[in-house]
C-alpha cells in the first residue's frame, strides 16, 4: 500500500471512531495514538536503525542468535544475615538450575562499616549478608567453585575490597583471577542520584573506579567491572526514558573519567554492562531496552570512536521492579513478574532476577524465591518468546515507541552535557530532582485514580488476611557477627594489618597509584573492610549529599 | 493566623531508599504543613536533636532496610528524652504488619505500609497532632 494510500484509509478510520471515543472516552496515561501504521515507522532505515542482532547498533540484540542458543542467566540476587546463611541459599539456588549468583551485601557492609560500628546496630545482616573480613567471604563461596560459577556483587563505594576478597578467597581455592567471571555494580554516580550507598566525594569514587577498570583489564580480563545502573533510577520513580537517558550520562561520564586516566577506550569498554530495570508496561519496556542499545552503541562509536564492536554492545542484567510490588494481595505479584520477565526477555536482556512476591513486606522466603526463579523457567522453556530473536521488531508500535523513547533520552543527554556532564548534574541536584517529580507525578496518579494498581486503589479485598511465613532475621545475628569479628581480629596478625593499612594510606595519597594491588594485600592480611574504608575515608573526605524537596 | 503543622521527615539507620521519605514530605508540603527532610543516614540522636531545633510538632519516619524495630524506639526514646512529649511521632516503609504492635507498643503513634495513600498520613497527622 502506498504512504498516501495508507494516509487515505487512516483518515477514514480516525473519522469512524469518532462516535466511538465519544461514547466511550479513553482513559488516562494512553500512548499518544490510539492505533500505529507504516507510517509511524517510514524514517527507520533497516540497515542504520534496526539491522541484524549482533551488528551495529545491535538494536535487535548483542548476540547473533540470541537465546536460540543459550537462555539467559538466570541470576538470582540474594544474601542475608551471616555469611553462613546466606551460603546455604547460593547452593540451594544452584541446585534448583540458578545459573549464576548475585550477592546482596548488609548496609553496613555497603557502607564500607564493620558489623562492631556502633552506626551498624540494627543493620547487620538485615537487607543482605553481613561481610567484615575476607573470613567471612571464604564462609560465602565455601563448596562454590568459583572457577564454575559467575557471580554479581551489589556493591559500589567499596567495591574495590569486595573484589580483592572475591580474588584472595579465588586464589585460596586454586583459582586463577584471569579464569573469574562475574561483575560488580561499582557504580557511584546513580548511589548519589538514587541508591544512597555512597562514602566518598565525587573524584577518588571516580578515580577507584577507573583504577579497578585497569587493574582487571589486566589481571581479571572476563570479570564485567561495572553494572551502570538504570535500575535504582526507576525504582527511585523516574520514567523509562529518564532510566536510559541518566544511565548511559553515567556511562559517557565514567568512559570520560578512564580515556582522562590514560586508559583506551576499546581496552575496557567491553567489559562495562548495564542494569535495567524491567517495570509493568510490558510493550514499552521492550522499546526501551531495545533503544538503550542504540543509543549506547551510537554514544561509542560517534563519540568514543570505539573501533571493536564488543565495546559498542550494550549489554544488560535486568531485574524485575521491585517498587511494582503490592503488599496486598501479595500473590498477584506472581503475575507481575511473570509480565515483567515477558518484557526483558523479549528486550533481549542478558541475564535476570525475578522478585519474589512477598518483598513489598519483607526478605523472601525459600518457597516464594523458587517461584520466582520457576517463572524465569516457564517463560524461557514454554512460553515461547524466547525462540525467535527480538520477535517485537516491526511492529509498528514497538518501533515507533523505540524511536521516541530513544529521542527523548538524547534530549536529556544533550541537557545534561551541556551542564557539564552527569557529575555535575548530580551535584547541581538536577538529576536527582527529575526522578523526584516523576515518583510524585506517578503517587499522585495513583491516588486520584487516573493509574490504577490492581489490589491498591481498585478491587481492594476487605479483610485480607496478612500474609503468614515471612522471612525473618534473626535479631541475634548483629551480636554473632561482632563476636566473630572480634575473634578473627585475636587470630591474625595485628603488626601485619597495620603495615597493609599504612602502605594503603600511602597509595590513596598518590593520584598516579592504582589501590587495587594495596587494597588486595590488605585484604589477604584480614583487615577489615571497615578499616580499609575508614583509611580511605582519611584520605579523600566523605561525600555530602544534596537535599533537596 | 493558624500556626502551619512542622513536620520532619526523617530517615534513620543506613538505608538509602528515600522515595517514599520525599514523595511523603511533598505531599505534606503541599497539604500545607512545613517540611523539613533530615536527608540520609541520621542516627537516632541526629534526628531527636533536629526535631528540637526545628521545633516540630511531627517527626515522620521512613525505613525499608528492616532496621526499624531498632531505631524507631530509639528515636522516640531521645525525643521524649528531649522534653518533646507531645510531639506526633510516626512512622513507615517496608515494615511487616506482625511487627507493628511492638512499634506502637514503643511510642510510635501510627506505622503505614507500602500502598498507603498520602492523604491517609496528612489526615492522621491533622486529627492526631497537638499545636
Amino acid at each position: 500500500m502506498s504512504t498516501e494510500k495508507i494516509q487515505a484509509e487512516l483518515a477514514k478510520y480516525e473519522a469512524s471512531v469518532e462516535k466511538a471515543v465519544a461514547r466511550f472516552p479513553e482513559r488516562p496515561h494512553l500512548p499518544e495514538q490510539r492505533l500505529y501504521t507504516p507510517l509511524d515507522i517510514k524514517g527507520d532505515d533497516y540497515a542504520d536503525e534496526i539491522s541484524f542482532p549482533g551488528v551495529y547498533p545491535f538494536t535487535r540484540g548483542v548476540q547473533p542468535t540470541m537465546y536460540r542458543g543459550r537462555f539467559w542467566t538466570m541470576r538470582m540476587y540474594a544474601g542475608f544475615s551471616t555469611a553462613e546463611e546466606s551460603n546455604k541459599r547460593y547452593r540451594m539456588l544452584i541446585e534448583n538450575g540458578a545459573t549464576g549468583l548475585s550477592c546482596a551485601f548488609d548496609l553496613p557492609t555497603q557502607i564500607g562499616y564493620d558489623s562492631t560500628d556502633p552506626i551498624s546496630e540494627g543493620e547487620v545482616g538485615k537487607v543482605g549478608v553481613a561481610i567484615d573480613s575476607l573470613a567471612d567471604m571464604e564462609t560465602l563461596f565455601d563448596q562454590i567453585d568459583l572457577g564454575k560459577v559467575s557471580t554479581s556483587m551489589t556493591i559500589n563505594a567499596p567495591a574495590s575490597v569486595l573484589l580483592a576478597m572475591y580474588i584472595a578467597v579465588a586464589e585460596k581455592q586454586g583459582v586463577p583471577a584471569d579464569q573469574l567471571r562475574g561483575t560488580i555494580q561499582n557504580d557511584i554516580l546513580k548511589e548519589y542520584a538514587a541508591r544512597g550507598t555512597y562514602i566518598f566525594p565525587p573524584r577518588p569514587s571516580m578515580r577507584l573506579i577507573t583504577n579497578i577498570f585497569e587493574y582487571c583489564s589486566k589481571n581479571v580480563p572476563k570479570w564485567n567491572t561495572i553494572s551502570i545502573s538504570g535500575y535504582h533510577i526507576r525504582e527511585a520513580g523516574s520514567t523509562a526514558a529518564q532510566e536510559i537517558a541518566f544511565t548511559i550520562a553515567d556511562g559517557i561520564a565514567y568512559c570520560e573519567a578512564a580515556i582522562k586516566a590514560g586508559l583506551k577506550i576499546d581496552d575496557f569498554a567491553g567489559r562495562l554492562s548495564f542494569f535495567w530495570n524491567a517495570h509493568n508496561n510490558v510493550l514499552e519496556e521492550v522499546a526501551k531496552f531495545r533503544a538503550s542499545r542504540r543509543i549506547w552503541a551510537k554514544v561509542m562509536k560517534e563519540r568514543f570512536h570505539a573501533e571493536k564492536d564488543k565495546s559498542m554492545m550494550l549489554r544488560f542484567h535486568t531485574q524485575t521492579a521491585g517498587s511494582m510490588l503490592t503488599a496486598q494481595q501479595p500473590n498477584n505479584n506472581i503475575v507481575r513478574v511473570a509480565l515483567q520477565t515477558a518484557a526483558a526477555v523479549m528486550g533481549g536482556t542478558q541475564s535476570l532476577h525475578t522478585n519474589s512476591r512477598d518483598e513489598a513486606l519483607a526478605l523472601p522466603t525459600q518457597e516464594s524465591v523458587t517461584i520466582a526463579l520457576r517463572t524465569q523457567q516457564i517463560v524461557a522453556y514454554e512460553s515461547g518468546l524466547a525462540d525467535v530473536i527480538d520477535p517485537l521488531a516491526g511492529s509498528y508500535y514497538v518501533e515507533a515507541m523505540t524511536d521516541k523513547i530513544e529521542a527523548e533520552a538524547w534530549d536529556y543527554i544533550k541537557k545534561i552535557d551541556d551542564m557539564g556532564g552527569a557529575v555535575a548534574a548530580i551535584e547541581k541536584g538536577y538529576i536527582q530532582k527529575e526522578i523526584q517529580d516523576s515518583a510524585y507525578k506517578w503517587q499522585m496518579d495513583v491516588e486520584s485514580g487516573a493509574r490504577t494498581i490492581v489490589g491498591v486503589n481498585k478491587f481492594q479485598m476487605e479483610n485480607e488476611e496478612p500474609p503468614k511465613d515471612l522471612l525473618k532475621v534473626d535479631e541475634a545475628v548483629g551480636e554473632r557477627q561482632k563476636a566473630k569479628v572480634n575473634a578473627m581480629k585475636e587470630k591474625r596478625d595485628n603488626e601485619a594489618v597495620k603495615a597493609a593499612l599504612a602502605d594503603l594510606k600511602k597509595a590513596c595519597q598518590d593520584e598516579n597509584e592504582n589501590l587495587m594491588p594495596h587494597i588486595l594485600a590488605a585484604v589477604k592480611t584480614y583487615a577489615t573492610l571497615g578499616e580499609i574504608c575508614n583509611v580511605m575515608r582519611e584520605v579523600f573526605g566523605e561525600y555530602e549529599a544534596h537535599v533537596s524537596l | 493566623m493558624e500556626k502551619k503543622i512542622r513536620v520532619l521527615v526523617a530517615k534513620p539507620g543506613l538505608d538509602g531508599h528515600d522515595r517514599g521519605a520525599k514523595v511523603v514530605a511533598r505531599a505534606l508540603r503541599d497539604a500545607g504543613f512545613e517540611v523539613i527532610y533530615t536527608g540520609l543516614r541520621q542516627t537516632p540522636e541526629q534526628i531527636a536533636e533536629a526535631a528540637l531545633q526545628e521545633d516540630v510538632n511531627v517527626v515522620a519516619m521512613s525505613i525499608l532496610s528492616g532496621a526499624h524495630g531498632h531505631l524507631f524506639p530509639k528515636v522516640v526514646d531521645l525525643v521524649r528524652g528531649n522534653g518533646m512529649t507531645d510531639t506526633l511521632i510516626i512512622g513507615g516503609g517496608v515494615i511487616p504488619d506482625g511487627d507493628i504492635p511492638a512499634l506502637k507498643e514503643a511510642g510510635v503513634a501510627e506505622v503505614f505500609t507500602p500502598g498507603t495513600p498520602t492523604s491517609d498520613v496528612v489526615n492522621f497527622i491533622k486529627e492526631n497532632v497537638k499545636l
